[in-house]
């Protein structure tokens, strides 16, 4: 065990503002790039399933500045695919190798001069695709008759496995209730405001990478990104900017760009620069797991519960892809929360729907398992007829059993959790806001208060997720634990100090706090102290955890940080002992001089003995290495490798928090207003009291957004539906309430430090929390699905919805993931049946006939490929139809069956026409029936059925004047013939 | 009306931060990528590229804009100010900027650049602000790190030591 030191630095301003405030930071995207650097760009699938039969990059090739296309088969000729988390038959490729199992999901890389030039020739890559039915439901994917997304596993399920401890089944029979709840939990992300970026280079000689991203870590991912490249860790050099725009676990989706990018630098022979936009962010970079998860408690008559039992079925998307399930088992050792539960039994499944795949997100875990755990525990509260927060603190831990071990192996630190929450209710007024809720509700209003209580991990152990492996298949890989953390310290030849950390901050002030506890054992003046942050695999200490996440930094890097500081100021005292005539233990570091205790008008400036070893190595003491560089790795011996009986610490530090809210829900609305919300924490010693603040606010306001907005929404055609952020709402300053946050500190007796990781507990807590006032405002049990929105919860609140006033227009029908159209109508045309007949299969006539017509191909017999602009409404777009003729009748009637493929959206239909001789001509009807998908669908039916009368009605105008003019007047009942 | 070549580039003259600089765009090119890419001026972020997130916010001609909704070619002639103007000078910090380092009113500092333009045009216009309507000019930002709240503090202590007449906070 370490010593807690105290090396707050409550007010000091941040090093890192200066430049970010004036507009001189350096992200990826403003950094030079290497000369003749190329600019990618990403074709991405319009489907959410189907094969892929062909991709046609001739055209694309020839547009002058492209310099490279990359497909599927590049990227199976150039790499290997990236690891998979499970034993499993399951193939994960940067981009699509012969099927999508995504929208969005990367088919073809196109290399070019600039931006602007690689995003024309996307639309000049011809892709055939045959679609599959979609898996959207994580339930239903598990279904006998689901359609498997990877054909070597004959399912959709990726892992199963059962755990138990202690006597669940026992428990459950003895007590004296059950309790159960079933929550579905949805996706979402902390979306950063900056997207990804990578800046790749090739050298063929060394056959090595080096890139540049936004990476955030952690970089166990490294080794996951050499192997796909095919080359030794030692040939990719991976690098970060100095300043990231945030992360907040999302950039380590990053990593298969990297893969990407690396390769497209190769096959194009020039280093290659990708900049992400947001529509690519929002649709395909990672998005957080939705989960169905069933849970049953065993529970006295007093609410104490006495065990728990977890079925979750963790919907990871598209493909099981590193880190993953690291989703489901980060939060292993504590699904037992806050509480002394003492058996336990979780059946856990992972499931692969046509999804993004998922990854790391603020909260990690955390936010699906207390959304069920703390609602679980409110029911109990309901069916018992107890109050809330009575079954809170009857279950809590009891504070003198730290450390304490949970059911499923995780040491609970410190903490002291009935203070906690005693001194919340008492500082947050608690007492007031029960007054404030019975005198809203006497006056008809629907005000609720709701509580949460979380136990919120951090420094994650490397080896909890093999966990998910059986014991067998550990005891054959062997065994995975720790995180070791690394820092390096040097000393120049003037004396001045510098620190390299392994966090890859973004944006959390890490360099301050260091710059801080590094002056503050040297005895020197902090702002002379450079940290540096950008990361460097070639040539920083490092080790698999480096990386920003897990809220590592304030106990795990600070740690290391500190372990490096304290042995150089050792070997820096036994040198300045010599020349002061004093013991090196007597060696005081103060105001940038150095003194024997008590003498100190006898002093050395630090910068002389700190420079000593470069200058004059001869006269450090006998035996002694130098003082230059000191790097220190430390890696928490608490952290072990799962038990044999699935016991896993999987955490080293545990904070606590315990929420509660006032929440009132307008009745006329539907809207939710946070009245009052009090966020008491306990994250050990408090390093930097303003970062831990930010650090509150920030996951707090990520949390509103999962409550109350923000949702990554699938149609059921497996479409994205929320693509931008007018889709994809994330909270202003106006939906952001200011909570009332809160204190107390039970040091960490595991950490060099004495702190916790802080920066995730409110993505966990808040949530469930505002969920349970909404309940307690409802008065109903319903099952709340996030986010609450008023169209959510108009249906719970009851009453009639008005009718709308008498002739106003029928409400529009409700966005869904595909629309219908159908309509018929005929036409007469100035020439024979036969005529016609030769017109309509003629490639050149259709191409002059078709609207928006760019080229018509005839790619078999009687299977025509056109290529069309095609404008609905506000959503114009650059769309390849595929039409093939069937059930031919010369001359007088055929069967056309199409499919419409384009960025914004997709289509697919049959059309029937008939050509019955008539007076002067023919007799044209038709009939159809198409199904819109995409971006295209949500511009609303009434404005799909006209635009499909305009395209359908041009079509027939020119048709009639190729055949010499239709006869006037009867053009008209095109517009009047639909049905 | 000037009509414009569409694929070939055009000089674009601007006055930018007080300087008048020139350079080369074709009709599509983006404001953003002329500002960070041609001018260099790369204070100026990109967050959306769809006139959400207000990362990309700058003053054309004194009134604030988002420059990723317009084309380089449409500010021909225009003044520009940039996130890069603000400070008095190099090495010095705004009131405003200060303030925002003494409240942590930043944390990743991506969306800071156009937070920083509409608060500073905010209190330039309107130096009794107070809280609402702070807020309600922050509501066209998007900020994932600070929670709002830390940044309405610092445009509050700022617009009190504007007033005040510290200049150099
Ligand atoms: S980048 Fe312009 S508003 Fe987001
Ligand atoms: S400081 Fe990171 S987005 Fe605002």
């Amino acid at each position: 065990m370490l010593d807690a030191c105290d090396h707050r630095s409550e007010d000091t301003l941040r090093v890192e503002d200066p430049p970010l405030l004036t507009g001189a930071g350096a992200f990826i995207d403003d950094l030079g790039t290497p000369p003749g650097t190329l600019h990618a760009a990403i074709l991405r699938a319009p489907h959410a399933h189907a094969l892929i039969e062909g991709i046609d990059v001739g055209e694309a090739l020839t547009l002058p500045g492209v310099s490279a296309v990359l497909t599927g088969d590049d990227v199976r000729r150039l790499s290997r695919p990236l690891m998979v988390g499970v034993k499993a038959p399951i193939e994960a490729w940067p981009l699509a190798v012969g099927k999508v199992r995504y929208a969005g999901e990367p088919v073809a890389v196109v290399v070019a001069e600039s931006r602007y030039v690689a995003e024309d020739a996307l639309d000049l890559i011809h892709v055939s695709y045959r679609r599959l039915p979609p898996v959207m439901d994580p339930e239903r994917a598990l279904a006998d008759d689901a359609p498997a997304l990877h054909e070597r596993l004959d399912s959709n399920l990726a892992s199963e496995r059962h755990f138990r401890y202690g006597d669940p089944e026992a428990a459950f029979a003895r007590a004296a209730h059950e309790v159960a709840i079933t929550v579905r939990y949805p996706r979402n992300a902390v979306t950063p405001i900056e997207t990804y970026g990578v800046v790749a280079q090739y050298d063929p000689h060394e056959d090595a990478y080096d890139v540049l991203a936004n990476f955030q870590g952690p970089f166990s991912i490294h080794a996951v990104l050499s192997r796909a490249l095919d080359v030794p860790g030692n040939r990719l050099r991976l690098r970060t900017p100095p300043d990231s725009g945030g992360s907040f676990g999302i950039k380590q989706g990053v990593f298969p760009y990297i893969v990407l990018m690396a390769l497209a630098a190769r096959v194009a022979g020039a280093p290659v620069k990708w900049i992400e936009d947001r529509l690519e962010h929002l649709t395909a970079s990672v998005s957080a797991t939705n989960r169905v998860a069933t849970l049953r408690a065993a529970v006295e008559a007093d609410g104490r519960v006495t065990a728990l039992d977890l079925d979750q079925i963790e919907d990871v998307g598209a493909c099981l892809r590193a880190p993953e399930p690291a989703t489901l088992y980060r939060m292993h050792g504590n699904y037992t929360g806050a509480y002394a539960i003492p058996n336990l039994a979780i059946r856990n499944r992972l499931v692969m729907t046509n999804k993004t795949p998922t990854g790391l997100n603020r909260g990690f875990g955390g936010p699906q398992m207390y959304f069920a755990l703390e609602r679980l525990m409110r029911r109990i509260a309901l069916e018992l007829g107890l109050d809330p927060l009575d079954v809170i603190r009857r279950n809590l831990i009891p504070a003198d059993a730290f450390p304490y071990t949970t059911a499923s192996g995780a040491q609970y630190d410190s903490g002291d959790y009935q203070t906690a929450v005693a001194t919340a209710l008492e500082d947050g007024g608690y007492a007031a806001l029960l007054e404030r809720r019975e005198a809203a509700r006497a006056e008809g209003r629907l005000y609720g208060i709701g509580l949460a209580a979380v136990v919120e991990p951090s420094v994650s152990n490397m080896g909890y997720l093999s966990t998910a492996l059986t014991p067998e298949e550990r005891a054959k890989a062997g065994p995975k634990n720790g995180a070791q953390a690394a820092a390096t310290i040097d000393l120049d030849p003037t004396g001045a100090v510098s620190v390299q950390l392994d966090s890859v901050p973004q944006g959390q002030g890490h360099r301050t706090v260091a710059a801080r506890l590094v002056a503050d054992i040297l005895g020197i003046d902090p702002n002379t102290v450079r940290v540096i942050a950008e990361f460097d695999t070639a040539k920083d200490a490092w080790s698999i955890a480096a990386g920003n996440y897990s809220s590592r930094f304030a106990a795990a890097s600070v740690g290391a940080v500190k372990i490096a500081a304290e042995r150089l100021r050792d070997r820096l005292a036994r040198i300045a002992a010599t020349q002061l005539n004093a013991p090196a233990e007597a060696v005081v570091f103060e105001d940038g001089r150095i003194f024997a205790e008590g003498n100190p008008d006898n002093a050395v400036p630090f910068a002389r003995v700190a420079s000593a070893s470069h200058w004059a190595p001869g006269t450090l003491p006998d035996g002694m290495a130098e003082a230059i560089r000191e790097t220190a790795f430390w890696t928490p011996p608490e952290l072990a490798a799962p038990t044999p009986e699935d016991g896993i610490n999987s955490s080293l530090c545990h904070a606590f928090i315990f929420d509660f809210c006032g929440i009132e829900i307008d009745r006329t609305t539907g809207q939710v207003h946070v009245d009052r919300y009090v966020t008491m924490h306990d994250c050990g010693r408090v390093l930097h009291a303003g970062m831990v603040e930010g650090q509150i606010r920030g996951a707090y306001a990520n949390a509103i957004g999962a409550t109350f907005y923000e949702e990554y929404a699938y149609g059921d055609d497996g479409a994205f539906l929320a693509g931008t952020f007018a889709d994809y709402p994330v909270p202003t300053a106006m939906e952001v309430s200011d909570p009332l946050i809160l204190h107390i500190e039970t040091p960490s007796p595991v950490t060099p430090t004495g702190a916790k990781g802080v920066g995730e507990g409110n993505c966990m807590s808040t949530p469930v929390c505002l969920a349970n006032g909404v309940a307690d405002a409802l008065g109903s049990e319903a099952d709340l699905v996030l986010p609450l929105s008023p169209a959510r919860l108009m249906p719970l609140i009851g009453g009639e919805e008005p009718q709308p006033p008498a002739g106003a227009a029928p409400r529009p029908e409700p966005a869904s993931g595909g629309r219908t159209l159908t309509g018929s109508g005929s036409a007469q045309v100035a020439a024979s049946p036969q005529d016609v007949w030769e017109m309509l299969l003629d490639p050149q006539t259709l191409k002059s006939i078709i609207p928006g017509c760019h080229a018509v191909e005839e790619v078999a017999p009687h299977i025509f490929r056109a290529d069309v602009t095609l404008g609905v409404g506000p959503v114009k777009g650059r769309y390849i139809a595929r039409v093939a003729l069937r059930d031919l009748d010369p001359p007088n009637s055929v069967l056309l069956e199409g499919e419409v493929n384009g960025a914004l959206g997709t289509g697919g239909g049959t059309g029937h026409v008939t050509l019955t001789p008539a007076e002067g001509g023919t007799t044209l009807a038709y009939r159809y029936e198409a199904e819109v998908g995409g971006k295209v669908a949500s511009v609303g039916g009434r404005l799909l059925d006209g635009a499909a009368k305009i395209v359908i009605g041009q079509f027939f105008e020119a048709l009639g004047r190729q055949a010499g003019g239709a006869k006037p007047g009867l053009l008209a009942r095109l517009f009047g013939g639909r049905s | 009306m000037t009509t414009l070549a569409a694929t070939e580039t055009h000089t674009v003259r601007v006055r930018l931060n007080g300087r008048a600089v020139e350079g080369r765009a074709t009709p599509r090119m983006l404001l953003t990528d002329f500002l960070r890419h041609e001018l260099h001026a790369t204070g100026t972020h990109v967050g959306c590229e769809h006139g959400v997130c207000g990362a990309c916010t700058i003053r054309i001609d004194g009134a604030l804009a988002r420059s990723c909704l317009a084309y380089a070619v449409q500010v021909d002639g225009a003044t520009i100010e940039t996130v890069e103007s603000l400070a008095p000078e190099r090495g010095r910090l705004s009131v405003l900027q200060t303030a925002f380092q003494r409240h942590h009113a930043l944390q990743c500092g991506f969306c800071t650049a156009g937070i920083l333009m509409s608060l500073d045009t905010l209190l330039g216009a309107e130096p009794d602000a107070g809280e609402d309507r702070i807020r309600e000019v922050l509501a066209g930002h998007l900020c994932r790190c600070t929670g709002y709240q830390p940044i309405i503090r610092a445009a509050l202590d700022a617009a009190a030591r504007l007033r005040e007449g510290d200049a150099d906070a």
